[in-house]
């Protein structure tokens, strides 16, 4: 059947989930003309899993996601319901913001900046191919035939690609939370040369909140001061609502173990690879079989709703057995369930197919992001939507791609793990893949990305001045409190009233502020009124960097070090197969990665030190033999 | 990468009558500045006088000599030990301006004499003061990197890193198929422990796992510092295996010390006569006492004279005498406390030294109470060599100062090698480190750097990457996830 030409854009984005939002937006943002397209338009930013943003290292996400100029960070803001800092007994570096989110609030404020938003459209349509020619993409078609062409396309398929759901032995294609999977694609891509495997996840079930007995449950509550995801809002309101701590126990066990034959997990149903991390409780009762008990959270799902999350209890075990073992929690033992726990199933790519831009390697203009490159979460995905739509926009205004280094942010780090060392199950940041996590903070996150971004045209003049003053204003400061002293009878006092040792000398106020016991607020009453008025942000970055400087400092050395080998650059076009003295192992995965600098080789498993020598030596060859020409 | 100096001994380790370590980097002509003095006949008078106060004058000495050092001469001088005074080796040096030496870069040559100990102490002083120790085929690698070698060389370059990597790899896998291997790993492990808790504390802060403690904490690393410093310590015990414990006898003329040789050899090879002066050369002895070899040097009677071969052979005596592990003085039961003795307990003050009061079967005129207020850590062994009394005795204490209390042949573990030494040096400094930061009290994320760098470094022993390890483990161990 012909295709009907509806229209031609400059990016289109395929899917609306949490990654295809922050690609059309940053590509709309970015000046380009952008079609985002979904199967069903409520599924415009749907949380089909937990509804929380943040934690650790994805509240590092968020607040990276909200410095480059995403959206993620300020749409929580308008829709979290109970924020909690984490980590807060540890270093800076670890904090972590988390967010408890009113899901459909959630979806309906992204929907709204997205309608509101100029150079983008939304669509409701199953794309069912993309176009390709002599290895580039221009356009894609969709269920109904229509066709729109495009300068680049972006492929956020989330858990719909050739979605399957397992509840017990019942397996049916679907994409998530009852929503319409897209088949036809899935078949395209493979025809096109993309290689697709199998990932898994899953979800529990949810139940109505009046059907819970909150006697027999903790509440969790909700930090005290709300702090905001971000960098552009200061106030954002209380906590609306309560979370809940209950566990499992003997008898939600041997229900569980019982019945492990029905499960789709164990009866080998289920071929993809789930996350380690975001195990279904079946999976935990067997491989922790001497854990007596595992805690689950109940967590509202928004403010206009009763239907709660049960944290921690994901499963593919069928409807009865999770009635029943559901019903044996204290707490829950009058459960109604609305929504079954299932496992889900979909298609994927190897992220190894990709460039560190985010390009599919062997089909130009076709960008991929989320779930499709195999990643799990919603920061993870958004952080990648993001960077696909920042380099579709540079790749077809013929700019260099903007790549973050591990040094630079955790989607450095995120997209470096996947491109780079690929992974073998759904991949989830954590703040020990970090290396430099000293540096990578939460707090800073403006301060590292935000100037990159306003350069390449995506962060705000009114992000990009905010930013300014938050530098200016920490720097100036920094200065006044390492100029500002005092004798000891000065501040003697005060040092005890904090619970520290006196001083004999003068004493700065950096200095005092450099011990854990005083922090910035404190040494008001000792300050005079030179002292200028600073936001939340502001005060956070001075102690921090007051704080943990000689860390930062080594941490920054490292840096400097790593630097000097991601500044060796190699050739995309580089063949491996040609350079003498590689080993075997070395060729192959140097050949399917193409790494662009030697930083990058030396990450690859399979590289060793020495074909990371051969490779500097051949360098060299190739620098001499052209300086001869 | 670059930047770093590195350093390493140049020649085959072995006969050779000369030996070379070779420095290259920014940092060569420091770290030369710094453990090197010109021959100096004030300065040798000094040889064995490690006092402060000199070492100041020394190292005072060696800065206003600084100028002196010129590109492409080659100088004759001392090697000293810049931390402890320890005269080292006699040397030639050469100091070759980058770009006009193999690498391109900064290089020091230092020519000693071909001893693997005084290859090995210099290398290590060098790499106590601030060079790695070189990678295989790196100084060529450098040099080709730098623009020395010619184009077509480097494919010999390649085959250079290829071949020895491969062969260190075979190499280090057939020193590693025993017990340090496997004690490496068991010290990975503990520190594996560490690492998964504190990973999991910091990233599953709202998991119902098992917060981790700083009490817990100061115990596990305390319990591989000391597992690391056990290691460190069997390092001397494991050189001194491979290449023989090296001791030298000194005394007054006519103590006995050429009997004691023949007694330990159990074979007349010394001239031994009752006048003074009669042994003319250093006599070397290779031997083994209880399994463990020996190097002893029966050392000329160290005094003032004007005969000249006697004069030599002194010579020798202090030079066998400096290199020496071990120093065996012996003094005559049946006379008095001298000058030429007291001159000598000078000179091993400090040194690893064992008494020997020889001739017991005479009466006693020796003020043993004396030596025992001069040298108060030194052992005082009572025997009667012609007699064959106390040379078992005299074995026993041998085989303890070579085994320590710590480490026994057969069971313990040896490390032998140069830089699994420095690596384990390093791995200990990071465990300390983090120690010091538990104690107060700092957060989890700051002390993880320095416990995953001793894990890092102990992994480059035993030629196992970090890769994933630790984030493996932390699935496997706990019941993390929604």
């Amino acid at each position: 059947m012909e295709h009907i030409f509806m229209g031609e854009y400059d990016i289109i984005v395929i899917g609306a989930g949490h990654a295809g939002c922050e690609a059309a937006l940053a590509s709309s943002r970015m000046g380009n003309k952008t079609l985002m397209l979904s199967i069903n338009l409520e599924a415009i930013a749907m949380m089909p899993c937990n509804p929380s943003i943040g934690g650790t290292g994805k509240g590092h996400l968020v607040r990276e996601i909200d410095a480059l100029g995403g959206e993620m960070g300020k749409n929580i803001d308008k829709s979290f319901i109970q924020v909690k800092m984490l980590n807060t007994a540890k270093g800076p570096a670890v904090h972590s913001l988390r967010a408890q989110a009113d899901k459909n609030k959630y979806h309906l404020e992204m929907k709204k900046t997205i309608e509101a938003q100029p150079n983008l459209d939304m669509l409701q349509a199953e794309v069912v191919d993309i176009l390709v020619e002599n290895g580039k993409a221009y356009g894609v078609v969709t269920k109904t035939h229509t066709m729109y062409k495009a300068k680049a396309i972006i492929l956020a398929t989330g858990t719909f690609l050739r979605g399957k759901i397992f509840i017990g032995s019942s397996a049916y294609y679907s994409g998530p939370n009852g929503l319409a999977p897209s088949m036809e694609l899935a078949e395209n891509l493979s025809e096109k040369g993309m290689k697709l495997r199998r990932f898994k996840t899953g979800t529990p079930a949810r139940c109505l909140a009046q059907s819970l007995d909150y006697s027999k449950m903790t509440p969790q509550r909700g930090d005290e001061k709300v702090i905001p995801f971000s960098f552009m809002n200061e106030e954002i309101g209380e906590n609306k609502a309560l979370c809940w701590l209950t566990y499992t126990n003997d008898e939600t066990h041997r229900v569980i173990r019982e019945n492990f034959h029905r499960s789709a997990l164990f009866g080998g149903q289920i071929e993809g690879i789930g996350p380690r991390y975001c195990p279904s409780i079946e999976d935990k009762v067997n491989r922790f079989s001497d854990k007596e008990r595992h805690q689950l959270f109940i967590e509202p799902e928004g403010l206009d709703t009763d239907e709660m999350y049960i944290q921690g209890m994901s499963s593919s075990l069928p409807e009865d057995v999770q009635h029943a073992f559901y019903k044996t929690i204290e707490g829950l033992e009058n459960i109604r369930i609305v929504r079954p726990a299932y496992a889900i199933e979909y298609d994927c790519i190897d992220p190894q197919d990709l460039k560190l831009s985010l390009e599919y390697r062997t089909i130009e203009n076709l960008f991929c992001a989320g779930q499709f490159n195999g990643s799990s979460g919603y920061e993870e995905a958004a952080a990648q939507g993001l960077m696909a739509g920042i380099n579709a926009s540079l790749k077809i205004s013929g700019q260099n791609p903007f790549i973050l280094g591990r040094n630079e942010a955790y989607i450095g780090v995120l997209i470096d793990d996947l491109v780079t060392k690929g992974t073998n199950e759904p991949y989830r940041i954590m703040t020990s893949r970090a290396e430099y996590r000293l540096i990578l903070r939460q707090d800073n996150a403006d301060l590292r990305l935000t100037e990159k971004s306003y350069k390449i045209g995506l962060a705000s003049e009114e992000r990009y001045a905010k930013f300014i003053e938050k530098k200016e204003a920490v720097e100036k400061e920094l200065i006044r409190l390492s100029e500002k002293t005092f004798a000891p009878k000065e501040v003697n006092e005060f040092l005890e009233n904090c619970g520290t040792s006196p001083v004999e000398g003068r004493i700065s106020l950096a200095d005092l502020l450099k011990r854990p016991q005083v922090t910035y607020a404190d040494t008001r009453v000792i300050d005079d009124d030179t002292r200028p008025y600073l936001d939340y942000h502001q005060i956070t970055q001075l102690e921090v960097q007051i704080k943990y400087e000689g860390y930062i400092e080594k941490q920054l050395k490292q840096v400097e070090r790593q630097k000097k080998l991601e500044d060796k650059k190699l050739r995309e076009d580089l063949e491996y197969d040609l350079i003498d003295g590689l080993r075997l192992e070395a060729i192959q995965k140097l050949n399917q990665v193409k790494p662009l600098s030697i930083g990058q080789a030396s990450r690859i498993s399979g590289v060793s030190p020495a074909d990371i020598n051969v490779l500097l030596v051949y360098l060299e060859k190739k620098r001499r033999e052209n300086s001869k020409i | 990468m670059r930047d770093e100096t590195i350093a390493a001994i140049a020649t085959s380790l072995g006969e050779g009558g000369i030996g070379i370590v070779r420095i290259s980097g920014d940092e060569a002509l420091n770290i030369l500045e710094k453990i090197f003095d010109y021959f100096n006949k004030d300065l040798k008078n000094k040889t064995v006088d490690k006092s402060v106060d000199k070492l100041d004058n020394l190292s005072k000495d060696s800065m206003s000599r600084k100028a002196e050092i010129q590109a492409n001469k080659l100088i004759y001088g001392h090697i000293y030990d810049n931390f402890t005074g320890e005269l080292i080796d006699e040397v030639m040096a050469v100091y070759m301006k980058g770009p006009h030496s193999y690498t391109a870069e900064d290089v020091v040559e230092i020519q000693c004499h071909g001893s693997i100990v005084s290859l090995k102490k210099i290398l290590s002083l060098v790499l106590k003061n601030g060079a790695r120790l070189a990678e295989n085929g790196e100084f060529t690698k450098r040099a080709f990197l730098n623009g020395r070698l010619d184009l077509s060389q480097a494919e010999a370059v390649i085959d250079l890193i290829r071949a020895k990597s491969d062969r260190t790899f075979t190499v280090a896998l057939g020193q590693l198929e025993g017990k340090l291997s496997k004690k490496i790993k068991d010290i990975r492990g503990k520190l594996v422990d560490i690492l998964v808790n504190i990973t999991v504390n910091i990233d599953y802060p709202d998991e119902d796992i098992e917060e981790i403690t700083y009490d817990k904490l100061l115990k596990d690393l305390e319990a591989v510092k000391f597992s690391i410093d056990s290691l460190r310590e069997s390092f001397q015990t494991g050189r001194i295996l491979k290449e023989g414990l090296r001791v030298s006898i000194i005394g007054k003329p006519n103590v006995g010390k050429s009997s004691l040789m023949n007694a330990l050899l159990k074979e007349e090879r010394a001239i031994v006569t009752d006048i003074p002066g009669t042994t003319r050369d250093t006599i070397e002895e290779s031997l083994s006492v209880r399994g463990i070899p020996i190097i002893i040097t029966d050392t000329a009677g160290i005094r003032e004279t004007d005969d000249v071969i006697e004069k030599i052979g002194i010579e020798k005596s202090k030079e066998a005498f400096n290199s020496a592990d071990l120093i065996i003085f012996i003094l005559d039961n049946s006379k008095t406390l001298e000058e030429a003795d007291f001159d000598i307990i000078e000179k091993i003050q400090g040194r690893n030294a064992l008494v020997l009061v020889n001739k017991t079967d005479l009466e006693r005129v020796i003020d043993l109470k004396e030596i025992e207020k001069r040298l108060p850590k030194a052992e005082i062994l009572e025997v009667a060599i012609s007699k064959e009394v106390g040379i078992k005795e005299l074995e026993e204490k041998i085989e303890a100062l070579v085994y320590g209390c710590k480490v026994k042949a057969g069971e313990g573990l040896m490390v032998t090698n140069v830089r699994h030494k420095e690596i384990l040096d390093l791995a200990g400094e990071a465990v300390a480190d983090s120690l010091v930061m538990v104690q107060s009290g700092e957060a989890l994320e700051f002390l993880e750097i320095d416990v995953n760098r001793a894990y890092e470094l102990l992994g480059s022993i035993v030629g196992e990457t970090v890769e994933g390890d630790i984030i493996d483990q932390v699935f496997a161990r706990f019941c993390l996830g929604k």
